[in-house]
């Protein structure tokens, strides 16, 4: 968890607005809370097939309906919540109408719970499923903001309206950098739902659950929109170039990129003598990859010479796969060198794609820069040079006794000889 | 004669009075096999997991921080591991009753995101259908104050958790888990105590941090805000010290007893009396 370093003066003035119920003091604090307020869009399959009665002895809808009436009471209040339906008005049969049927229920915005409670009231299962297009207004939604961005799908069918992909919509909507992430959940899933809708979380670094109980649904729903709640950086979009003389510059932050499949990124880095640069680097798997793969980010010298790098590579399925670096740049005491030195970090992954999986857009890439305070240098093996243990001690006290001795020696041997003299 | 072995009498006494003081100064860190993450009081243990290294959930040594998610999740905690600790992490996760066989696996990652080896302790753990847990561990390395750039060592900082499963059947993905781990560690102490030290724990993002600190206008979230509840060791303080001060008395007395041994006790015999 990314604890909250809220300004307290911020927290204080909201706290006593939403006490008093008065908004109008401290309007820069209020902008400033709106901007960065976490939104989040739970989208919602009202499709025919909702009907089906086999969640704890009552109908899917029945048992969203119910979920949703407990999510929306325990909302947290900072949280800009709306509700999308999907399938929940069209009843016929032709496929195109069919296909562009999602509504907004209840707009991304403060949470009037009751006016929210009452839309979701009104639903009834209806029509075809449109995950695909629902998903990008329901992206659309969101947009504008600092905060964190968050959709959760919920969904009993896979969608209806090929050939648009809802798995290839999600990695576009990915692709736009806006820091979205879209978790789903199957009710009663079978094998192709269960395939789909964990195509689409992993496209966005969302999680995927499979509900059969109505407390499941619930739980999972709550947990959901009390993490988009958890502030969280949001990275800075940068675009790599494929070589160290058009890099772009970076300085100390949080960097997102995306990289394809055999490609490189450059970037450069100022580090001043007496600074210790730190990158580490993740190239995240969000489409069927191959399940051996690597990663690796270099340090290089605008001459091409390689100062340190980091490696890193796995096996078996995963998320990311990540490695790091530390350069700590010397100190130096001529004049002329105490110019900053440009570092190029390149970047280059050996993922490689599934048969059948598109290689646009390019897989996501996390990139942290530091810049801190250089180590201070070791001189020796231990601390300060100092020592530990028996062995220590038994040859001081050995060379002590020695030396003891030979001092008695030879004081008793001048005394001799001063007084043989 | 005489005044000379009053001398030596004090001098021995002060050294031993000193030894004394270094010994009760050592005792402490000399008894140092015992675990020394202490549950920290407060802060409660965390009942989430996050979904990426930037996302995960931070905890303290000692703390038991648990989960419920699906199968097929990502899961990631953080805890902050200080010079001369060597954390063993532990995770025990909780499957349905029907699952098909599953392979755990935890990872752990350092503040550069670089993976840690585990010296012992199964890090990969594969559940046969039928059984409702797996347990999981991993000792890491001792974490050291400093290492060479080109090194891998273990550094002090941000360590990242990730448990997930590595492999699963399409039928149980997205089924309920629940997790939980728990880190501890040893206190190596001065063993593992070695020369220099990094200006800051290895914290991703303390730059930014740093900056922001001065302009606290705009605090917001942060990428680790991690420290452990005593703070960051200064890397000052090791028991070498006391070994070494021991040993430099040791060897004083040492070198007292070797003295007197050659000038024998009382009058030296070539004396005549009366002299």
């Amino acid at each position: 968890m990314i604890t909250r370093q809220r300004l307290a003066v911020g927290a204080c003035a909201l706290l006593a607005a939403l006490a008093a119920g008065i908004a109008v003091p401290a309007g820069a604090v209020a902008d400033e809370t709106t901007a960065l307020a976490p939104k989040v869009n739970l989208l919602l399959d009202v499709s025919g097939s909702m009907r089906a009665r086999d969640i704890d002895g009552q109908s899917r809808m029945a048992a969203a309906k119910q979920a949703f009436n407990e999510v929306l009471d325990a909302t947290p209040e900072e949280v800009r919540l709306g509700i999308r339906t999907l399938g929940a008005n069209y009843p016929g049969d032709d496929r195109k109408t069919g296909c562009k049927d999602t509504a907004q229920l209840y707009p991304v915005g403060p949470l009037d719970r009751t006016e929210a409670k009452a839309a979701v009231a009104t639903l009834t299962p209806t029509g075809w499923t449109p995950i695909g297009p629902a998903l990008l207004k329901a992206a659309d939604d969101l947009n504008g903001g600092e905060g964190t961005k968050r959709i959760v799908l919920i969904s009993d069918g896979e969608d209806t309206c090929a050939p648009l992909d809802p798995c290839e919509v999600a990695r576009e909507i990915a692709a736009k950098g806006i820091g979205l992430t879209i978790d789903t959940l199957g009710l009663v899933p079978n094998t192709k739902l269960r395939q789909q809708l964990s195509c689409i979380a992993e496209a966005t670094g969302g999680t995927y659950t499979s509900v059969e109980h109505t407390d499941e649904l619930t739980d999972k729903v709550n947990q959901l929109v009390v993490r988009a709640a958890d502030p969280v950086v949001t990275p800075v979009a940068v675009e790599g170039a494929d070589g160290c003389a058009n890099a772009p510059a970076v300085k100390s932050g949080l960097y997102t990129d995306r990289e394809e499949f055999g490609r490189q990124r450059w970037y450069r880095v100022d580090v001043a003598p007496g600074q210790e640069l730190r990158a580490s680097v993740s190239v995240s798997a969000d489409r069927a990859v191959n399940p051996d793969y690597g990663v690796l980010l270099r340090a290089v010298t605008t001459h091409g010479r390689e100062i340190v790098r980091g490696e890193g590579n796995g096996t078996g399925r995963t998320d990311v796969i990540s490695t790091g670096l530390r350069y700590p740049k010397a100190e130096s005491d001529d004049e002329d060198e105490s110019t900053a030195e440009t570092v190029c970090l390149q970047v280059t992954n050996s993922f490689s794609a599934a048969s059948g999986v598109k290689t646009v857009p390019g897989l996501p890439l996390e990139l942290t820069v530091d810049l801190v305070d250089g180590p201070s240098k070791a001189s020796d093996v231990a601390s300060f040079g100092l020592g530990r243990g028996w062995w220590l001690l038994g040859t001081l006290i050995l060379v002590g006794f020695l030396t003891g001795v030979l001092w008695g020696w030879i004081s008793r041997w001048r005394v001799a000889v001063w007084r043989t003299n | 004669m005489r005044t000379l072995k009053n001398q030596l009498t004090c001098a021995t006494r002060a050294l031993g009075s000193a030894m004394l003081l270094l010994g009760l100064a050592a005792a402490p860190a000399l008894a140092d096999a015992s675990p020394s993450a202490s549950p920290s009081d407060g802060a409660s243990a965390p009942t989430s997991a996050g979904t990426s290294f930037r996302t995960a959930t931070e905890f303290d040594q000692g703390q038991q921080a648990t989960a419920s998610a699906s199968a097929g999740d990502y899961l990631y905690w953080s805890f902050p591991a200080d010079a001369g600790q060597r954390p063993t992490v532990k995770a025990t996760v909780k499957l349905p009753d029907t699952h098909a066989s599953e392979v755990w696996q935890l990872d752990v990652y350092d503040g550069l995101r670089r993976r840690q080896s585990c010296q012992y302790g199964a890090q990969t753990r594969t559940a046969a259908p039928g059984t409702t847990s797996v347990e999981l561990a991993c000792v890491l390395r001792t974490v050291r104050a400093w290492s060479e750039p080109w090194a891998n060592d273990p550094l002090p900082g941000t360590y990242y958790i990730r448990l997930t499963t590595v492999n699963l059947a399409a039928s149980d993905l997205g089924l309920p888990v629940g997790a939980e781990v728990r880190v501890d560690s040893k206190d190596i102490g001065g063993a593992a105590a070695v020369d220099g030290s990094l200006a800051e724990p290895l914290v991703p993002g303390i730059a930014v941090k740093s900056e922001k600190k001065d302009d606290s206008s705009t605090a917001s979230a942060v990428l680790s805000s991690i420290e452990p509840d005593d703070g960051w060791s200064s890397g000052w303080w090791t028991d070498r010290w006391v070994w070494t001060g021991i040993g430099a008395a040791l060897a004083a007395l040492a070198g007292i007893g070797g003295y007197a041994l050659t000038r024998g006790t009382g009058r030296p015999r070539q004396v005549p009396p009366g002299a």
